[in-house]
C-alpha cells in the first residue's frame, strides 16, 4: 500500500518535470511525509507546522516547500528539483511565514516547529507576481515558435501569476546561443537562470562543463569556450530545463507536444531497462522521454536511448526478401518467403543448424526460436556477444545481485573490466551518487574517465591476482560492511573467462562480498536481450560442441555475430529490423518489428522483467518476431503449441517463472561454497589467464546495435566527439608536458 | 498613434545600439559592423565596459593554444598564496591567483591563464571561468598599460563624475571601453569602488611593470583638472601618489563641488551635528493610523 502510494506520488512529480503543468497536479515530493502526515500520530522525528491554518506533520529537516506539499498545497517553482541540490535562485516559490519580515523562498527554508506558513495571502500573490514580472522582463515571449510551448513551466505559471500587459519599455537583452553539440539545442534568451542544467551536469552527470558566466543582467548559462557537452546523459537537461532554453536538437520544430500519443514502455539500447515514454504522432516516433522509476533509472535516460529513434526510420526491412540465384534480393510475399526458409531447411540434420539471437531480441522470440530449434533437433543456440559456454544454471552468476538501487548501499565498490559510463550510463550515475555519499571505488581495467575518481588497481588479470594476495584495496573490501564487485560484460567474452571468474569468486569469498543480508556480486550486461537469453537457456547444448559445421543458420536480429559462426556455404535466414550487417549475408530476410512497435519482454541486468509496448504500427509487411517464428514452425511442419501473445508469455513463465512477473526483481539464491568449487574445477581445465588487459565490451557508445547504427543523430554524435566541437577539442601546446612538470615541481 | 509608438521603439533601439557600440573596443566594434558572428550582447553600460562578451572568442594572442605559465618568481608567490588556505580548500586561492596572473600578463587574463589557475587548484575550468567573468576587476581582453577606471555610481555622479569622464575622455581621445593607439591607456567605467565619501574618484591600475611594479591606486576628491593631471603624470612615467587630493583621509574638510574643491563652511553638514534640512517630510510627524484591511 505504502509503496503504491509512493509510486503514484512520484509519478506525478516526474510528470510535472517532464510534461504536465505542475500547477495542475497534486505534489508530494517526499512520499514518506505525505503518507505519514495523513496517518496522524506525530512521531518523535516529526514536527508539526501549520499550512494555511491546518496542521501537518513532517519529518524533521524538511523544507517549507515539503511541508506545503505534504499539506497538499501546490507551490510554483522553477529551480527546485528533487534530484538536485537546492539553489533557491528563482524565487518563484515565495510564501509567507508568520513573524518573518518578508516572504521566504520555501524550497530553501527549513521548516521549524510550529511555523505558521501561509500560501494564499495577498502578499504571497503579489510577491509571486513580482517575480514572474521580473522573469519575463528578458524572456523573449516567443512561445509560438518555441518547442517547449504547451509543456513549459514558465508559460503555465505565467497563466497564474503573469500580467496581461507589460510595464517594461527597455530593450530586452540578447544572448548568444551556445552550441552544445548535436543533441541539445539552445535558445539562451529564454533562459531564466534556474541553474538546473548546471546542477545536473555537475552533480549527476559529473561533467563540469556548464556554468553560469558573467553576472547580473549579463549572466549567461554556457561553457565559456565553445565546447561539446561530453556526457552520455546530456539529453536529460532538456527535461530539466523548465523553459524552452534547452530543447532537443534532432526533434526541433517537428512536433507540438499536444499532438503526441504517449506510450509507456522501456528502453532497450542498453541492459538497464530504463523506463521510457515513447511519444509518437501517427506512425512516427517523435521523441523518447524517461519515466520515473526510482528502482531502475530514477529520472534519467541515456543519450542513446533518447535520441537513437531516428534509426527506426532508416534502413528498415519492410518486405520479406529472398536471394535469387543471381545473388540479388527480390521482394516476396510472406508465404513465398516462408517457403524459401522451409526449402533452405530441407535435408539438413538438426545438428547442422545454428541459431544466433541478437542484442535486441525479446524473450518471446527467443523462447519461440529455442522451442522451434529444439523441435528440429538442434541445440546449437548462441546469443550474440560471445560466452557460449557460460554457466547459466545459477542465476546469481550472471545478474547484478545487489540490484541497481541496492548499489547505493555499498560502501566499497570494485569495478572489474568494465566502463559503466558507456555500458550503462544511468547505472554509472548511480555509482557516482554513491561516490558522492562517500563510497570508495576501485577499478581493475584500463583507465577510463568515469566521471568520479577511483583507485586504479591495474589493467588486467595480474592485478586481480595481486589483489588476492592482499592489497590495501582488498583490505578495504574486507573491512567494508557492504562491499560490492561489478564485473563488466567484456570479461564474459574473454577466452580466459573461467579463470578470471574463478579468481573473482575467490575474491568474493575471501572479502566476504556475499553476506547474510547482502549480496555484492554484480555482473553488468550491455545488451537488452542478454539476461533473458541466459534465463531461458538460449545457450548451446552439451552436444553442440561436437556438432559439425552448420549448414543452416538462423539469425534472430543478430548483426554482431562472429564471422566463424557462419560458414561460407551455409543457408542463412535473417530475421530482423534493419538492413545492417546480418541482412546482406542472408539468403532469406524476414522483416520484424522493432521494440517500439511490439510488446516484448526484456530482463534488465539486475534481473527485472519488464515489457515494451507498441507505440507505433509496424513498418510495411514486418511482423512481431515470435509470430514469424511461429509461422516458420508451421511451414516446416513442426508447429509450436502457442499462437497468442498470452500463450507465448505463458510458455515464458513455464520456462523461467520470473519472466511472468513483470516489474519485479526475483532475488536469486547464492550457492556460495558449491559455486566456488565448481569454478575451481572448471578453471583447472580452462586456459591460463592471458595477461592482456581487460577491456570494455563497447567500443563506441553511440553505435552498439542495428538501430543506433542506422541513426544519423548517433553518427553526428560520434562525429562531433571525434572532431571535438568547433575548434577546441585538442589543446595543443598550452599544457605541454614540461609546463605541467614545471608546475608540479614548483608546488 | 501606432506609428509614433513604433518610432519610439526604433529610437530606443538605436540609442541602445549606440551605447553598445560605445562600449565595444575598437576591434570588436569593427566586428559588429562587419557583422558576421559577433552578435552584440545587449550590454548597455557594463561594469567593465571593455569586456564585451561573456564568452571566449579566439583572438590573436588568446586562443586555446596560446601558452601561459607563471614565471619562477611568481611561482614563489603562488606557493605563498596557497599557504594561506587549508590544502583541502585550495580553490579559495582562485581569486588571488587570477589576480597574480593578470598582473603578470599585462593586465588581462587569457584563456590559458585561467586554465593554468584551474590546473594549479584542481578546479574544473568552468568554475574558474565563472569567477573570472563574474568579477569586473578581471579583464578578459587586452588593456592598456594603465587602466583608468572612472566611478560612475550615484554618489560619484552627484559629485561630478560626468565631468571627470569628460575631461579624461577629451584628454585621451577615448570613450569608455577604448584603448589608446599607443597602448598606454584604457578607459573604463566602474561601479562604486567604495570610496564614495571622497567622491568623485577614479582608480588606475598600473600594469607597466609586471607583478613587481603593479599598483592599483585610488585617486579621490578629484576635479576634472586633477584627473587630467594624474593621467598626464602617468603618461610621463611618474607614479602619482594615491588618495585624496585635498584632505588626508575622509575628515569633514570639504568636498568637490561643481568641479572645484570647496573647503568646509560652517553650514556644511557633518555627521557630528544634526542635519540642517530641508527634509523630504516632517520626521516629527506621527505616522498615519494603519488602514484596516478591506
Ligand atoms: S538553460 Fe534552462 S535549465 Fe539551464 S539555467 Fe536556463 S532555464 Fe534553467
Ligand atoms: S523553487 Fe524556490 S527559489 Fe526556485
Ligand atoms: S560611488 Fe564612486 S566610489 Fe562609491
Amino acid at each position: 500500500m505504502l509503496s503504491k502510494l509512493a509510486r503514484t506520488a512520484s509519478r506525478s512529480r516526474v510528470q510535472q518535470n517532464l510534461l504536465l503543468p505542475s500547477i495542475l497536479l497534486p505534489q508530494q515530493p517526499f512520499q514518506s511525509s505525505a503518507v505519514t502526515s495523513q496517518q496522524a500520530a506525530p512521531a518523535e522525528d516529526h514536527i508539526e507546522v501549520k499550512v494555511n491554518g491546518s496542521p501537518v506533520q513532517i519529518p524533521k529537516g524538511s523544507t517549507v516547500m515539503q511541508a506545503c506539499d505534504a499539506a497538499g498545497i501546490d507551490i510554483p517553482r522553477f529551480c527546485y528539483h528533487p534530484k538536485l541540490s537546492i539553489a533557491g535562485n528563482c524565487r518563484m516559490c515565495l510564501v509567507e511565514v508568520e513573524k518573518s519580515p518578508k516572504p521566504v523562498a520555501s524550497c530553501a527554508m527549513p521548516a521549524a516547529p510550529n511555523m505558521n506558513i501561509k500560501t494564499d495571502t495577498d502578499l504571497v500573490k503579489k510577491a509571486r507576481e513580482g517575480v514572474m514580472e521580473f522573469l519575463l522582463i528578458n524572456h523573449p515571449l516567443d512561445c509560438p515558435i518555441c518547442d517547449q510551448g504547451g509543456e513549459c513551466d514558465l508559460q503555465e505559471q505565467s497563466m497564474h501569476f503573469g500580467s496581461d500587459r507589460s510595464r517594461f519599455t527597455e530593450m530586452k537583452r540578447s544572448v548568444h546561443d551556445k552550441n552544445l553539440g548535436p543533441l541539445v539545442k539552445t535558445v539562451m534568451t529564454r533562459c531564466i537562470h534556474c541553474t538546473r542544467c548546471v546542477r545536473f551536469a555537475t552533480e549527476v552527470a559529473g561533467v563540469q562543463d556548464l556554468g553560469m558566466v558573467g553576472r547580473g543582467k549579463d549572466s549567461e548559462i554556457g561553457t565559456y569556450i565553445d565546447k561539446l557537452l561530453t556526457s552520455e546523459l546530456s539529453g536529460n537537461v532538456i527535461d530539466l530545463c523548465p523553459v524552452g532554453a534547452l530543447t532537443s536538437k534532432p526533434a526541433a520544430f517537428t512536433y507540438r507536444n499536444w499532438e503526441l500519443k504517449n506510450t509507456e514502455t522501456i528502453d532497450v539500447s542498453d541492459a538497464q531497462g530504463t523506463n521510457t515514454r515513447v511519444d509518437s504522432r501517427g506512425v512516427e516516433v517523435m521523441r523518447i522521454l524517461p519515466r520515473l522509476n526510482e528502482d531502475v533509472n530514477e529520472e534519467w535516460l541515456s543519450d542513446k536511448g533518447r535520441f537513437q529513434y531516428d534509426g527506426l526510420k532508416q534502413q528498415r526491412l519492410n518486405v520479406p526478401l529472398v536471394k535469387g540465384p543471381d545473388g540479388a534480393f527480390a521482394p516476396k510475399r510472406w508465404p513465398e518467403a516462408l517457403e524459401a526458409v522451409a526449402q533452405g531447411l530441407q535435408g539438413i540434420a538438426g545438428n547442422e543448424m545454428r541459431a544466433i539471437a541478437g542484442k535486441l531480441s525479446d524473450a518471446e522470440s527467443m523462447v519461440a526460436l529455442k522451442d522451434l530449434m529444439n523441435k528440429l533437433g538442434c541445440g546449437n543456440l548462441t546469443s550474440e556477444g560471445g560466452f557460449p559456454d557460460l554457466d547459466a544454471d545459477v542465476r546469481s552468476n550472471y545478474v547484478a545481485n545487489t540490484t541497481i538501487r541496492g548499489i547505493e548501499g555499498a560502501d566499497v565498490i570494485l569495478l572489474i573490466g568494465t566502463n559503466p559510463r558507456i555500458e550503462a550510463p544511468v547505472y554509472n550515475a548511480r555509482i557516482r551518487k554513491t561516490w558522492l555519499e562517500g563510497t570508495q571505488i576501485g577499478l581493475v581495467g584500463p583507465e577510463y574517465d568515469l566521471t568520479y575518481p577511483y583507485t586504479h588497481l591495474g589493467e588486467g588479470p595480474d592485478a586481480l591476482a595481486a589483489m588476492l594476495g592482499g592489497s590495501d584495496f582488498f583490505q578495504k573490501l574486507q573491512e567494508a560492511q557492504h562491499p560490492a564487485v561489478v564485473l563488466g560484460p567484456g570479461i564474459l567474452s574473454r577466452p580466459d573467462r573461467d579463470t578470471i571468474l574463478q579468481q573473482v569468486h575467490e575474491l568474493v569469498e575471501k572479502a566476504g562480498v556475499v553476506k547474510e543480508d547482502w549480496n555484492g556480486y554484480n555482473i553488468l550486461h550491455d545488451a537488452a536481450s542478454r539476461v533473458a537469453a541466459l534465463d531461458l537457456g538460449f545457450l548451446p547444448s552439451a552436444r553442440a560442441q561436437s556438432a559439425p559445421k552448420p549448414k543452416f543458420v538462423y539469425l534472430l536480429g543478430s548483426d554482431d555475430y562472429s564471422e566463424e559462426d557462419i560458414p561460407e556455404d551455409a543457408f542463412v535466414v535473417y530475421q530482423g529490423t534493419h538492413g545492417d550487417r546480418g541482412a546482406p549475408r542472408a539468403n532469406v530476410i524476414l522483416p520484424a518489428a522493432a521494440y517500439v512497435e511490439k510488446e516484448g519482454t526484456f530482463v534488465n541486468f539486475e534481473g527485472r522483467t519488464q515489457r515494451t509496448k507498441a507505440a507505433v504500427p509496424m513498418v510495411g509487411d514486418s511482423r512481431e518476431d515470435w509470430r514469424i517464428i511461429r509461422a516458420v514452425s508451421e511451414v516446416v511442419g513442426r508447429p509450436l503449441p502457442y499462437d497468442t501473445t498470452d500463450g507465448v508469455q505463458k510458455r515464458l513463465a513455464d520456462v523461467a517463472p520470473h519472466l511472468g512477473k513483470v516489474d519485479a526483481v526475483e532475488s536469486p539464491i547464492w550457492l556460495n561454497g558449491e559455486y566456488n568449487k565448481a569454478f575451481a574445477e572448471r578453471a583447472a581445465k580452462a586456459a591460463e589467464a592471458f595477461q592482456q588487459p581487460f577491456s570494455s565490451s563497447i567500443k563506441e557508445f553511440f553505435m552498439t546495435d542495428a538501430i543506433s547504427r542506422s541513426s544519423q543523430v548517433m553518427a553526428r554524435c560520434i562525429q562531433s566527439r571525434k572532431t571535438g566541437h568547433p575548434k577546441s577539442a585538442t589543446h595543443p601546446g598550452a599544457f605541454g608536458q614540461d609546463a605541467a612538470a614545471h608546475a608540479a615541481a614548483d608546488m | 498613434m501606432l506609428r509614433s509608438s513604433a518610432w519610439k521603439l526604433c529610437r530606443v533601439g538605436q540609442k541602445s545600439l549606440q551605447r553598445q557600440l560605445e562600449a565595444c573596443s575598437v576591434t570588436t566594434r569593427a566586428a559588429v559592423f562587419v557583422g558576421a558572428d559577433y552578435p552584440s550582447t545587449g550590454r548597455g553600460f557594463a561594469a567593465n565596459s571593455h569586456d564585451v562578451f561573456g564568452q571566449h572568442r579566439d583572438e590573436k594572442g588568446n586562443t586555446i593554444s596560446t601558452p601561459f605559465d607563471f614565471t619562477d618568481a611568481n611561482y614563489d608567490a603562488v606557493a605563498d598564496i596557497l599557504l594561506r588556505y587549508p590544502s583541502n580548500y585550495k580553490q579559495s586561492a582562485c581569486i588571488p591567483l587570477l589576480d597574480l596572473a593578470q598582473q603578470q600578463n599585462n593586465g588581462h587574463l587569457t584563456l590559458a591563464a585561467m586554465r593554468r589557475v584551474a590546473m594549479l587548484l584542481d578546479m574544473p575550468e568552468i568554475r574558474v571561468y565563472e569567477v573570472a567573468t563574474f568579477y569586473t576587476m578581471f579583464n578578459r581582453s587586452p588593456v592598456g598599460r594603465y587602466h583608468v577606471m572612472v566611478c560612475g555610481t550615484t554618489p560619484c555622479q552627484i559629485q561630478g563624475s560626468d565631468g571627470i569622464y569628460e575631461a579624461i575622455s577629451n584628454h585621451l581621445g577615448l570613450h569608455y571601453g577604448q584603448t589608446s593607439p599607443d597602448g598606454l591607456f584604457t578607459l573604463s567605467e566602474m561601479e562604486c569602488m567604495g570610496a564614495c565619501v571622497n567622491a568623485p574618484m577614479i582608480a588606475i591600475a598600473d600594469y607597466s611593470n609586471g607583478v613587481e611594479g603593479y599598483s592599483y591606486k585610488y585617486f579621490e576628491d578629484l576635479t576634472p583638472a586633477d584627473a587630467v593631471e594624474i593621467v598626464k603624470r602617468y603618461k610621463d612615467g611618474e607614479k602619482p601618489e594615491m588618495g585624496s587630493r585635498y584632505r588626508s583621509k575622509a575628515e569633514p574638510a570639504g568636498a568637490v563641488m561643481n568641479g572645484k574643491w570647496t573647503p568646509a563652511q560652517k553650514t556644511m553638514p557633518t555627521l557630528t551635528e544634526a542635519p540642517p534640512g530641508p527634509f523630504c517630510r516632517d520626521l516629527g510627524e506621527m505616522p498615519a493610523p494603519e488602514q484596516p484591511k478591506a
